[in-house]
């Protein structure tokens, strides 16, 4: 900037040099300094009221107690209470009437998505796609049913497990000791002809007799399944094990027999069930 | 290392010196009186405008809804997913800042700057009840602490303390409804937010407005550094005409026999000064360009019967002619020059383009994000399905219903999460967010192939106002 007019009376220097050079003295605020010294009363103190000083199995606990963890606990229980009324409603509340109120249907799905990503992402996955045996929950194909209702007894009671009395049963028999080889060719083919994958006329023809004397109990006389057995529908495009010959041909002669845990009783609340079952009812498959 | 220690070494550290700024009459003085007082009414004022809006959306022309997340300004509503406006007028800000710094120096800092408008409100409280510049040095160095002096500072601090809690109070306004929140502070019935903000805000401005003041200027703002690297030789500051005033009264060489200058060293420049500087030392750092060492200057050689201007708004190049003989350039030159009008330039293109986007943005607003996991699901038919969330933002005041439709492949069709029909109602002024299947019938293109584009649309069933977005459709790709 402009030029000093005036030249200020030299400033006072340190009386430091070096070659020549001079350093000047630019003193400091004592305000300043004031501050430094307050910060490290300001440490002292933190250092005595909050945890510190790392010791061989956790840090000083300070005096204030002060915990991360416990602040959580306390966060975790103040939402609990928050959240009390709108559960009791949503475990008293008309099942099949929810999806008409709008503030429960919300709550619902988001605190059912938490209670999925949880519980059930494990086998189900976390976007509901299912594997190998544990089912998309994102498809139009329910074992079991895929009403609200049906979709709530399942959470709560599970399937083929020994700790709820009300889980859904079914058993289906291996066929590798009841049929011959030869008719188990034959019924894997029909079977697979009915999803529209073309299969060798006899064989299909052959088959229909073996699927009718043998399976059509369970899976129907058109193969379309039964929900109150769990018997998976055989026509659709949808399988839960894999639709090439030598799985269709596994399942036959093994039989499966997946399992699912019941989240009722101890492991979650009716509210949390309601929510689940409301939040894997309108991924897209709900009844 | 030369042995070069003085006797006495010197402190490191400085005490801070009081300043007692003389109360100066003139042209500056007044303008920014009126910058003061215009500052601090749109300050106080704002927040109890009135705007009629209708029912169920607040009646406060200024308002910053944080809990509903909306920003209210007069006429103008803006939404989180708008923030781009908030961006635009910071750089619109920034630009101007850098716009008035190069043709004005730090005229941010003398006039405008909060920082030196409530010091001079609290100087003006302080001259009311203590008086002017010698009454309170007098009083400063008054040991005795005796009835009138604790009277006087009680009085003055006791009112600061009334100004800063009022700027406090005033601020937390602009948060909430204002005659509802001031009743709610009144019967202890607001939020601790609002009250520790108050406290706060209270605490700062009594603090940095009283007793900080220039410390904040001199010590803790980075502004004033930052504008250095701003200014040119063109810039206008607040300079000293020295080759006119030296040799100044008194003044060694004037003793000597010298032909004394215009300068009487009467100090009332340095007198007035906000910050304790002496202008005649040439432009410093501590200098915020307030002008009223101007006004103090300009009286005093009126009354001596001398040219005014010996402390001036000047430039570098000004005072390189001056000394040279020659007439300074006219302000307006060093005002308009390709620097100031690039700026102005930069500085209205995103005024331009902020109003233009203000007044074309639609009033439906949609994002589609398509659901990745999984990317598609085959339905027991062997169609196959993708799902989107799509968000409808409804920016009316009135409930609206909107078709949803599909193009880009007729096969693809669009069904409703939780409704058998294609449209649904959104709430006023609210956002909704809904599940949209398209689905591909088993053997059509879009089901067998990696990714269709497709296009989803929404229509206002009354009045057909339409929006649309882009995106895929993943097919099974085997």
């Amino acid at each position: 900037m402009a030029k000093k007019p005036i030249k200020k009376q030299d400033p006072d220097t340190t009386g430091h040099e070096w070659d020549g050079i001079q350093e000047y003295n630019n003193p400091l605020p004592r305000w300043w300094l004031w501050t430094f010294y307050a910060c490290i009363v300001w440490a002292l103190w933190y250092v005595i009221a909050y945890p510190a000083w790392p010791l061989i199995n956790e840090a000083t606990a300070g005096y204030k107690g002060w915990s991360t963890r416990a602040n959580i606990a306390v966060e975790l229980a103040e939402a609990e209470a928050a959240n009390a009324e709108i559960n009791a409603r949503l475990a008293s509340a008309d099942l099949t009437a929810i999806a008409d109120d709008a503030e429960l249907q919300g709550y619902a799905t988001s605190a059912g998505a938490a209670v999925y990503k949880t519980w059930c992402a494990q086998c189900h996955g976390s976007g509901a796609a299912g594997a190998k045996g544990y089912p998309n929950l994102q498809d139009d194909a329910w074992l079991w049913g895929g009403t609200i209702e049906d979709i709530h007894y399942t959470v709560a009671h599970g399937i083929r497990n020994e700790e709820d009395a009300d889980a859904r049963y079914s058993e289906m028999p291996a066929f590798g000791d009841i049929l011959e080889p030869a008719q188990i060719e034959e019924v894997v083919n029909y079977v697979m002809s009915l999803s529209g994958d073309p299969q060798d006329a006899s064989l299909v023809a052959a088959g229909e007799t073996v699927f009718m004397d043998n399976c059509a109990a369970c899976h129907g006389e058109q193969a379309q399944g039964d929900i109150y057995q769990g018997a998976p529908n055989l026509s659709d495009a949808i399988w839960l094990y894999g639709g090439d010959y030598e799985t269709v041909k596994h399942t036959v002669v093994n039989a499966r027999y997946g399992v699912m845990p019941p989240m009722g009783g101890a492991e979650l609340s009716e509210a949390e069930i309601r929510a689940v079952a409301l939040y894997v009812h309108q991924l897209g498959g709900g009844e | 290392m030369a042995d070069s220690q003085p006797d006495t070494p010197q402190s490191l550290y400085a005490a801070r010196e009081p300043v007692f700024p003389k109360k100066v009459y003139g042209k500056f003085r007044n303008l920014k009186w009126v910058i003061m007082i215009v500052a601090l009414g749109i300050y106080y004022v704002t927040p109890w405008i009135r705007w009629d809006r209708g029912p169920s959306l607040p009646d406060q022309a200024v308002l910053l809804d944080l809990a509903e997340r909306r920003f209210f300004f007069f006429w103008i509503e803006i939404w989180p997913h708008e923030f781009y406006f908030v961006a635009g007028l910071l750089v619109m800000a920034g630009l101007g800042l850098f716009l008035f710094t190069s043709a004005l120096g730090r005229v941010w800092c003398g006039y405008a700057c909060p920082q030196t408008v409530w010091t001079d409100l609290f100087i003006l409280v302080e001259r009311w009840i203590e008086g002017d510049r010698n009454a309170r040095l007098r009083l400063h160095r008054q040991k005795k602490l005796d009835v009138r002096k604790v009277r006087l500072r009680l009085t003055k601090w006791i009112t600061w303390l009334l100004i800063a809690a009022a700027t406090g109070g005033a601020w937390v306004f602009y948060f909430t409804d204002a005659p509802t929140l001031l009743v709610d502070l009144f019967t202890l019935n607001a939020h601790p937010i609002a009250y520790t903000t108050i406290a706060v805000l209270t605490g700062t401005t009594f603090f940095f407005g009283g007793f900080a003041r220039e410390q904040i200027c001199i010590y803790a703002c980075p502004w004033p550094r930052i504008q250095a690297a701003m200014m040119d030789e063109d810039t206008l500051t607040v300079g000293y005409r020295e080759w006119r005033g030296e040799p100044r009264k008194n003044s060694e060489a004037v003793k000597q026999g010298a032909e004394q200058g215009d300068c009487i060293d009467c100090m009332a420049c340095v007198n007035v000064c906000p910050v304790g500087i002496d202008i005649r030392d040439g432009q410093q750092l501590e200098c915020i360009t307030c002008a009223l060492c101007i006004d103090a200057c300009d009286d005093i050689m009126e009354k001596i019967g001398k040219p005014r201007g010996l402390i001036d708004y000047m430039a570098f190049t000004d005072e390189v002619n001056e000394r040279g003989g020659k007439a300074p350039k006219p302000i307006w030159k060093h005002i308009f020059r390709p620097r100031t009008i690039l700026y102005t330039a930069l500085w209205s293109l995103v005024g331009v383009g902020l109003v233009v986007a203000l007044f074309i943005r639609s009033d439906i607003d949609m994002t589609v994000a398509p659901v990745r996991n999984p990317t598609f699901v085959t339905l027991s038919d062997g169609s196959i399905r993708n799902t989107y969330e799509v968000r409808l933002r409804n920016k009316h005041h009135e409930a609206r219903r909107f078709n949803l439709a599909v193009t880009g492949d007729p096969a693809v069709r669009l069904q409703l999460e939780g409704t058998p029909y294609s449209s649904i109602t959104v709430p006023a002024d609210e956002m909704r967010l809904q599940r949209v299947y398209l689905i591909a019938p088993p053997g059509a293109e879009a089901a067998r192939d990696e990714r269709t584009d497709v296009r989803l649309w929404i229509e206002d069933t009354l009045n057909g106002e339409r929006a649309y977005k882009d995106t895929v459709f993943n097919g099974k790709d085997n």
